[in-house]
This record gives structure tokens, C-alpha cells and sequence, in this order.
């Protein structure tokens, strides 16, 4: 006979929340989480802001990037506690009003997301990469996102779009 | 009425739905939160292969936040997609049969909670002898994994001969024999599994699920939990990939409904990516003999293909896997008589069942491939030896499939001219390489999972005075933009664009059945039903513009968003202002449409697996870099063209086309659903090598090469507007084409998938010693007693009119 089961715990420890304040897409914001929650959670889960997704909750797949004082992180690595005072930006944060940003535009337009799960988090590490190199290459955009997974579109109509994305900005046509 | 060039098909626009995919707006099934929500957990057997003697849950149910623990007694009626094989339990009644089989189920006021007390469930298990590979099932008949399928642990046999394949052999100058295997493979859809179930204010069940089959969760829904389905609602979510993988009904589904009936509260689960892995359903790991006869010029006289299929621990759609590993043998270049043999067995695995190219991409490996052997021994152009035995159009094949139009010779011109392979193919520096091979598939199936004569897809449109349009259908948006090839077929027809058409679909209580996305049927089965509906709802908007204008209805024409004389174009109205003419007159305005697939040519039992009312066809070169000292395949560039019939959006349909070729790529080149048993001090449990994102190697961007898309347009009578399948079809000549190419680069043959580094060392060194040998691949396929063989005459020896011809007759000069 073989038996399944975990070791036998000791009484739950009482769970309490923490309350931190951050600032969410350029709003500030209170929020109350249980202490072992990822950044990932506390969006999603308590913020309310699904935009950001999960694909793995082990910072292998790259769908929960968002920009933590603007730079590109794993939300699924980032506990919500570490956020105390910090500027997050999530896919919610991108556009201006009800105008696209360019690079959700040309995402759209050029076939850069299919199922779109994946799409947030490469706009996320997307956006960072155009700020910090406004003209990159289109092996500087593959390096960039070679942390974000995408099954539906084999990746060129994503570096497409971001590379149609970086010629707008520059003041290309719009 | 008057029909202009067309406005909306063949347009590279802005997918309907994907403003909501870059804003974060779509909301996936985890997406969803509903007050008084509970969460749910599943605690899944940690053995391969067991009696269950008891599970304790006493515990687990006094744990904080636990509302309910449940266990396989609260699901006695069994489900599967198939109806030969409702062979799955919600949750495990008295056995498991692989690790990862849920036998518990923990619903809570969190998912922490859940999980918690998942712990505190003990199971005992009285332990089976288990099987791990189709070997093993072969030579093991008991203990058996399931009590039905043909014997032992033999789920399934199947035995064809189509014509005298004797007589075909006898005819043949030369005769090839080779083995291949193809490892399986898993989706790996970036969205995790998650259902979430309710009571509506009636207190009937709703189920969100990303599911590509919402039709069919409804139905086994109905039978597992005893419900009238009328009282089910089904909303399929958005689904963030499917690849095939979210086409079963699946345990957690179907306990997180019975949850939230009990509790009469909304209920969620997420699947953790370790339990999507095991979940899987993904491609089966195939065997193959493939013997083909030839005379001196290449042309085939006869083929004989076995293929023996590892099934994993349930049947899924393995039945119709199975024949599908036959199926298309014959449907891309002419095959005068064909022999079939296929054989699926339970493993102590993971189930496997239909991945992109579902059963079809194992077999073309292999002919593909041997295609290629065929035309080095005859020393002829590889190109050449299949474009001077394409498959005729309009013809039926030797087991009775009907093809429709066939851009492949196109389709190999282009890759060829593109590639410079004519040039280059067996001429570049050692270490570089190139491979072309082919493939065909279908344009949906032809026949539904459970037998019924009602149609495939509707569509029900709904327009009012305010000139908006709804279209309400049951397909599914996995991706691959179903919901924008509706609005565009529709928009089409009513002069509109896009998106001034709303879409209301996946929703078993909203819209009309459309049998799912799978087979890639959607474009043209729901696209035929979309443009049904759409010219009702043209002729009557007509017929009330024309009362308004006094205009004969006739001369009408639809587009730019007015309903304009053909002869007086500025004599017209708004689209909005027509629908309201037609309204006054016909009163509330809807309407229907409806599509059937044709019937199947075949007669003889079997021959519902097969037969589909077109084929797409695609041909790919691939260029690669292999170094010799470690084994490394790099590949440089793919060419592919993919014969489409007509091209509804450009951009979507490259789209499919690179991602088929990527998801190929992995399947080539790294990605392998490997199990290992542990020592049997770790309960010699079967379990996935490596079930996470990071251990399961697939392509990144940085993997990609550069891809040239070629999309052939030859439009197809049997498609909507002339359109044709795109999404899997171009999956098919990718891994043949690798692995041409490296034989083509370094001299040796990888006859099985992936085609990792460490098997091109081995064969380079194989091939170091004995420069006649270097190969990889399978030495033996085991003895098979095979049932009765079913004999069929092929169309033309039974005097069929659209037979096709003889290849003497046609390519002798």
C-alpha cells in the first residue's frame, strides 16, 4: 500500500494583511494583500487589474512583465511588499485616453497578437526598450523580448510591429 | 442584386478583436472575478497506476475556509469526447492511471486555503504493475489500464487495404522501407486552464471555461451532472491558445460545476503549469513503418504505411487519431493502391489526443522524408519527383477522398524559385543544407464527434433600425481571429466594414452550434453559414431600400456603408437607413444560416476519418547550418507557401502560416513530452521530465529564423469566397523539410523527432566509421496482430467517374 499525503502541519499560523501604497499607472493607490503575494496577484487580484497575465508564476515565460519604477519586471518575482512607495506602469497604463499608444496600434495592425495573452507583457518590456533605444535593430528588439514567450505567431509580426512602432514614434507617419 | 469587386475579403485590416487584446481588455477565463467567489483546487494522484482502497478527507474538511471537499463517489457517470470512449471520471472513482489523474477535489475562500488543505486528504492506494511505452503494452495484456478497446491494453486497431496493394508493390521497380518516430509534443498555450461556474438569478449553471469546444463541454456536461442541457449555459472565453489542447471536456471543468451547484456560489480554478502539463492531450508519440513501391521515375505504385500510437492513460480523440495517422496518406500525391495499419495502446501517461495537424504530421514525417531517400537513390530533383505526381484536382483518392482544388504545384514553384533550391540543393559547402517537403489538410471534418444529421455552424444575424449588426454563432476565438473571419464575411456581404459588425460568439445560450475550433473548420464551415445569413439579411435590407427608392431590388448594390442604385449611385440611403425601410416593411429583421458539410465519398466503415469539403496544401524549403562537432542545427531561413484558396485577411493568414512554422520548429528541433519512472523507493511513478515553461525547451524570438511567406491563392468552389485553411496545414512540411535539409548539410539521416544535437553526433560519429551508414532513428516495430483487414476496391477499379487516373496512363509519355 502506498499512501499520499503532506506532512501533517502544525496549526495554520494566523494570516494577516499588510497595507502598502503605491503608485498604479500614474494613480496612487492603497491596497491590503497578504504578505506572500507576488506583484502579479496584487494586480490582478486586488487591484483588480487583469490586464497583466500569467502564464507560469515561476518567471519563466515572461506574460506578467510590467515596468517597476520603468524598468521591465517579472511581476510573479516581485513581491507585492517590495512595492511600498514604487511607480508601476501594466498594459492598462499604455494607452493615452482612448488613443492607442503606437505600439499597441501597430501590434494590432500587424498581426503582433493572435490569442493576445502574451501581448501585455511584451508591450510592457517593449515600451522600456523604445524609451531607452528609440531606434533599436531588429536583433535589439528579439534580445529584448527573448523573455516572453509566444506560441500563436512564430515572434516576426510582433518585431514588425515594434519596429513599425519605433518609426511612428520617431515621427514617422502615424 | 449587384455583386463589385470584393470590398473587405483579401484586406489586411485591423483584426476585430484586437484593440481589446492590446489594451488588456480581453478577458480570459481567469480574468473573471464574481462576488462571493470560491476557489478550488484539485489534488491529483502522485502514482501511475493504482486501486484506490480509501481517501480520508476528513481532515481537509475541518480546514479553515474549506466549504467542500469532493471525491469520485459525487461522479459516477463516465465522460470523454468520443462516443466509443467515455472512459474519464470527473474525479477517479476506484483507480488511477496516471500521475497528475485528480481523485479530490477542495473548494475554499481562497486558493491558499484550498491548496492547504489538499494537504491534510490522504489517499491509500494499492499499486498496479504499470506501462510506460507501447512496447510494454504490447507485451503486457494485464494488468489492463481500461476494461474496454480491443484487448489488453490495445485501444484501438484499424486495417485497410484500398485497392491491390499486392499488385501495386508487384508493379514497383524499386521497393523503400524505413522507420520513423515522432516524439510527442505538448501545446503549451500560454494561458493556463481555468473554469469558473455559477448559478444564474434562475439558479441555472453557468460554465466559463477556455474551452475551443464549447459545444461539446455543454453536452458532456449534461451527462455527467444529469442535466436537462437546455438549463447549461457555456461561455467559451477567449481562449489565450488552444493548439487543440482545450478541446476535451476536462475534470476540472466539470467539478467546478458540480461545486458551484452545490454550493450555490461561483467557483474557480486556475490550473498550475505543471498541471497543464499533465493535463496535456497533446500530440501522440508515433511509430511508423512506411513501405512505398516505385518504378525507376519515382511514381509510386504502392504504399504501405503502420503506425503504432502511444494513447497515454485515456482515450481523448485517440480513436479518431488513429485513423488519422492513415487518413491523408493519399490525398497529396497520387497513391494507386495503400495499405494502412494503425494501432493506438494505453500507457500509464498523460492522455494524448489532437494537437495542430491532429495525427497528420507523424505519417507526412515520414513520407516526406522517405520521399526524399526515394529521389537521392533515383537521382531525381526532389522537387521534381513529387510535382510529376501531384495528386489531380477534383478527384478522389484511392481510400475515397474528394479533393478540391490544389495550388500545391504553385506552391512548390514558389519555395523552389524562392529558395534557389533548384541551384543550391545538394550543392552548398558541407555543413549547410537545404530540404523541401510537402503536406496537405483539411478544411474541417467532415463528419461531427457524436453522429447527428443537423448542421455544423449557424449564424443568426440580428439588425435594427440603428443599423447595427449582430452575428451570433458558437465558434470559438482561440487566436487564430474566427471572430474577425465572421465580421469580415458578413461585412462583406452587407457593404459594411468589420468592425461595424458586433460578434456574439462561444455562448451555448446566445448563439446558434458551431461544432468548435478544431479540424480546421471554422473558416469554412461557419464562414459559408456567416454569408447564408448575411445575404437573407442583403435581400431583405433590399427589398426595403427598394420600396423607399424605387428601385428595382435588383439593381441594388451594398457597400461603403450605403445602399446605393447601381446605374445612380448617389441615388441611395445609409446602411442604417435601409435596415429601418426594411423593418417598416418586414418587420423585426433576423436571420439565419446554416452549413453541412458534403457527404462523404467512402462507403466502408472507417471512412468517416478522412474526407473534408476541401484540402489546404503547402510546400516548405528550409535552409540550416549544422555544426559538426556538436551536433547543433541552427536554422537559417524557411520558405513556405501555403495554398489558401482565397486569403480573407492577409496579415491573419501569415500569421498562422509563421506560427504553424515556429510551433513545427519546436516539434523538429527541441520540444518532447518526456517521462521517466522513478527508482521504485519513489513509487517507480512515471512523470514528466520536465513540466515547466523554463525545462520544456521551445523557440524563443532569438530562435526563429527568418521566414518567407508565400500565400497561393486558387480559390476553392467549396470554401467561402474561394477561402481555404491556414491554421495548421503549414505545420505539416516543416519537421520533413529540417530534416532533409540536415541530411542534406552533413550526409545523415535523423529519422525521428526532435532532431536534438545529440542524435546528429551520434549519427556523424556512426557515419565517421562507416561512411554508407550515419542514421538515427528506430530499428524495429513490434509485432502487431492486426484485425480483419478491411478491403476496399479504390474508386477507380470501382468504375467511380471521378476516379483518379491511372498514374501509367497519365505520366507515361
Amino acid at each position: 500500500m502506498l499512501t499520499q499525503d503532506r506532512a501533517v502541519q502544525d496549526e495554520p499560523a494566523v494570516r494577516r494583511k499588510c497595507l502598502i501604497g503605491l503608485t498604479v499607472n500614474g494613480e496612487p493607490q492603497e491596497v491590503a494583500f497578504f504578505p506572500e503575494k507576488t506583484l502579479l496577484e496584487v494586480l490582478r487580484e486586488d487591484l483588480g487589474l487583469t490586464g497583466t497575465k500569467h502564464g507560469c508564476e515561476l518567471g519563466e515565460c515572461g506574460a506578467c512583465a510590467v515596468l517597476l519604477d520603468g524598468q521591465p519586471v517579472l511581476s510573479c518575482l516581485v513581491l507585492g511588499l517590495e512595492c511600498q512607495g514604487r511607480e508601476v506602469l501594466t498594459v492598462e497604463g499604455l494607452a493615452n485616453g482612448p488613443e492607442l499608444h503606437p505600439l499597441q496600434a501597430a501590434l494590432a495592425d500587424l498581426g503582433g497578437t493572435q490569442c493576445g495573452y502574451c501581448t501585455p507583457g511584451i508591450l510592457c518590456v517593449a515600451l522600456a526598450l523604445l524609451r531607452d533605444n528609440p531606434a533599436p535593430t531588429r536583433a535589439e528588439i528579439a534580445e529584448a523580448l527573448s523573455g516572453n514567450l509566444c506560441r500563436c505567431t512564430g515572434y516576426h509580426q510582433i518585431l514588425d510591429a515594434v519596429q513599425e512602432a519605433a518609426r511612428r514614434m520617431a515621427g514617422g507617419q502615424p | 442584386m449587384s455583386r463589385g469587386p470584393l470590398q473587405v475579403i483579401g484586406q489586411s485590416l485591423r483584426r476585430v478583436d484586437g484593440r481589446a487584446k492590446v489594451t488588456g481588455q480581453t478577458r480570459f477565463a481567469d480574468d473573471l472575478a464574481l462576488p462571493r467567489m470560491l476557489h478550488m483546487r484539485l489534488l491529483r494522484s502522485s502514482v501511475p497506476h493504482a486501486r484506490i482502497v480509501d481517501i480520508d478527507t476528513s481532515a481537509a474538511e475541518r480546514a479553515p475556509g474549506v466549504k467542500l471537499v469532493l471525491t469520485g463517489a459525487a461522479f459516477p457517470i463516465p465522460f470523454g469526447i468520443l462516443p466509443v470512449s467515455q472512459d474519464e471520471h470527473a474525479l477517479c472513482t476506484d483507480r488511477v492511471r496516471f500521475v497528475g489523474d485528480p481523485v479530490a477535489a477542495v473548494v475554499a475562500t481562497d486558493e491558499w486555503a484550498a491548496e492547504e488543505a489538499l494537504g491534510l486528504i490522504r489517499v491509500t492506494y494499492e499499486p498496479l504493475p504499470t506501462i510506460a511505452d507501447p512496447e510494454e503494452a504490447l507485451a503486457h495484456p494485464e494488468p489492463r489500464i481500461h476494461s474496454y478497446g480491443e484487448e489488453g491494453n490495445i485501444h484501438k486497431r484499424v486495417a485497410f487495404d484500398f485497392g491491390d496493394v499486392e499488385a501495386g508493390f508487384a508493379a514497383a521497380e524499386q521497393v523503400f522501407e524505413d522507420l520513423f518516430y515522432y516524439a510527442g509534443s505538448t501545446h503549451l498555450p500560454l494561458e493556463q486552464h481555468a473554469t469558473l461556474a455559477t448559478l444564474d438569478p434562475d439558479g441555472k449553471l453557468v460554465v466559463y471555461s477556455c474551452t475551443q469546444t464549447p459545444h461539446y463541454l455543454h453536452r458532456a456536461l449534461a451527462r455527467v451532472l444529469q442535466l436537462p442541457a437546455a438549463h447549461i449555459r457555456v461561455v467559451a472565453t477567449p481562449n489565450g491558445g488552444g493548439f487543440g489542447g482545450k478541446s476535451d471536456p476536462f475534470n476540472h471543468e466539470i467539478v467546478c460545476a458540480r461545486a458551484a451547484m452545490l454550493l450555490g456560489r461561483p467557483v474557480k480554478i486556475c490550473l498550475s503549469r505543471e498541471e497543464v502539463f499533465y493535463c496535456h492531450r497533446g500530440r501522440h508519440p508515433v511509430l511508423m513503418r512506411l513501405r512505398t513501391g516505385v518504378r525507376r521515375d519515382g511514381t509510386i505504385t504502392a504504399m504501405e504505411l503502420h503506425t503504432l500510437l502511444d494513447g497515454g492513460a485515456y482515450g481523448s480523440y485517440g480513436v479518431a487519431s488513429t485513423f488519422y495517422t492513415g487518413a491523408l496518406q493519399t490525398v497529396t500525391y497520387r497513391v494507386p493502391a495503400y495499405r494502412f495499419r494503425g494501432c493506438r495502446v494505453f500507457t500509464n501517461k498523460p492522455p494524448c489526443g489532437p494537437k495542430r495537424g491532429h495525427g497528420t504530421p507523424q505519417p507526412r514525417f515520414a513520407q516526406e522524408v522517405q520521399l526524399d531517400k526515394i529521389a537521392e537513390a533515383l537521382g531525381l530533383c526532389p522537387a521534381e519527383l513529387r510535382l510529376r505526381q501531384l495528386m489531380p484536382p477534383h478527384a478522389l483518392t484511392a481510400n475515397w477522398l474528394r479533393v478540391g482544388t490544389i495550388g500545391l504545384a504553385e506552391c512548390i514553384r514558389k519555395v523552389v524559385e524562392g529558395s534557389g533550391f533548384r541551384e543550391r540543393h545538394r550543392r552548398l559547402p558541407r555543413g549547410r543544407g537545404l530540404g523541401l517537403a510537402c503536406s496537405a489538410y483539411l478544411c474541417g471534418a467532415g463528419l461531427p464527434i457524436y453522429w447527428n444529421d443537423m448542421p455544423h455552424s449557424g449564424v443568426q444575424l440580428r439588425l435594427d433600425r440603428s443599423g447595427e449588426v449582430v452575428a451570433f454563432c458558437g465558434a470559438t476565438e482561440i487566436g487564430q481571429g474566427s471572430d474577425h473571419v465572421l465580421a469580415a464575411c458578413i461585412a462583406e456581404v452587407l457593404g459594411l466594414m468589420p468592425h461595424e459588425v458586433r460578434v456574439v460568439t462561444g455562448d451555448t445560450a446566445l448563439g446558434p452550434v458551431d461544432l468548435g475550433s478544431y479540424s480546421s473548420r471554422v473558416t469554412l464551415m461557419m464562414g459559408h453559414a456567416a454569408i447564408a445569413a448575411a445575404e437573407r439579411a442583403r435581400t431583405l435590407v433590399a427589398e426595403g431600400a427598394a420600396a423607399r427608392l424605387g428601385v428595382p431590388a435588383g439593381r441594388l448594390v451594398f457597400a461603403g456603408g450605403r445602399v446605393f442604385d447601381a446605374e445612380e449611385p448617389q441615388r441611395g440611403l445609409s446602411f442604417a437607413e435601409a435596415v429601418a425601410a426594411a423593418e417598416a416593411r418586414h418587420g423585426t429583421l433576423g436571420t439565419v444560416g446554416s452549413y453541412w458539410p458534403p457527404p462523404a465519398a467512402g462507403r466502408y466503415k472507417g471512412a468517416g476519418v478522412g474526407p473534408s469539403p476541401a484540402y489546404s496544401y503547402s510546400a516548405a524549403v528550409v535552409e540550416v547550418e549544422v555544426d559538426v562537432d556538436t551536433g547543433w542545427v541552427r536554422v537559417v531561413r524557411v520558405h513556405i507557401a501555403h495554398d489558401i484558396g482565397r486569403c480573407i485577411n492577409p496579415v491573419l493568414a501569415r500569421g498562422q502560416v509563421e506560427g504553424s512554422v515556429y510551433m513545427a520548429l519546436g516539434e523538429a528541433l527541441m520540444e518532447e513530452q518526456a517521462f521517466r519512472r522513478l527508482p521504485s523507493r519513489l513509487s517507480a511513478a512515471l512523470v514528466h521530465k520536465q513540466p515547466s515553461m523554463l525545462e520544456y525547451k521551445s523557440p524563443t524570438c532569438l530562435e526563429m529564423p527568418e521566414v518567407v511567406t508565400y500565400l497561393v491563392e486558387q480559390p476553392e468552389p467549396a470554401g467561402p469566397f474561394g477561402a481555404k485553411e491556414v491554421g495548421q496545414g503549414p505545420l505539416l512540411p516543416i519537421p520533413p523539410a529540417v530534416a532533409n535539409a540536415v541530411y542534406d548539410a552533413v550526409g545523415v539521416r535523423i529519422d525521428e523527432l526532435p532532431i536534438t544535437p545529440d542524435k546528429v553526433l551520434r549519427a556523424l560519429q556512426e557515419r565517421a566509421r562507416n561512411p554508407r551508414r550515419g542514421r538515427v532513428g528506430p530499428e524495429s516495430f513490434p509485432h502487431i496482430e492486426w484485425p480483419r483487414v478491411v478491403r476496399v476496391p479504390t474508386p477507380g477499379e470501382a468504375g467511380e467517374a471521378a476516379a483518379m487516373p491511372s498514374p501509367g496512363a497519365e505520366v507515361r509519355p
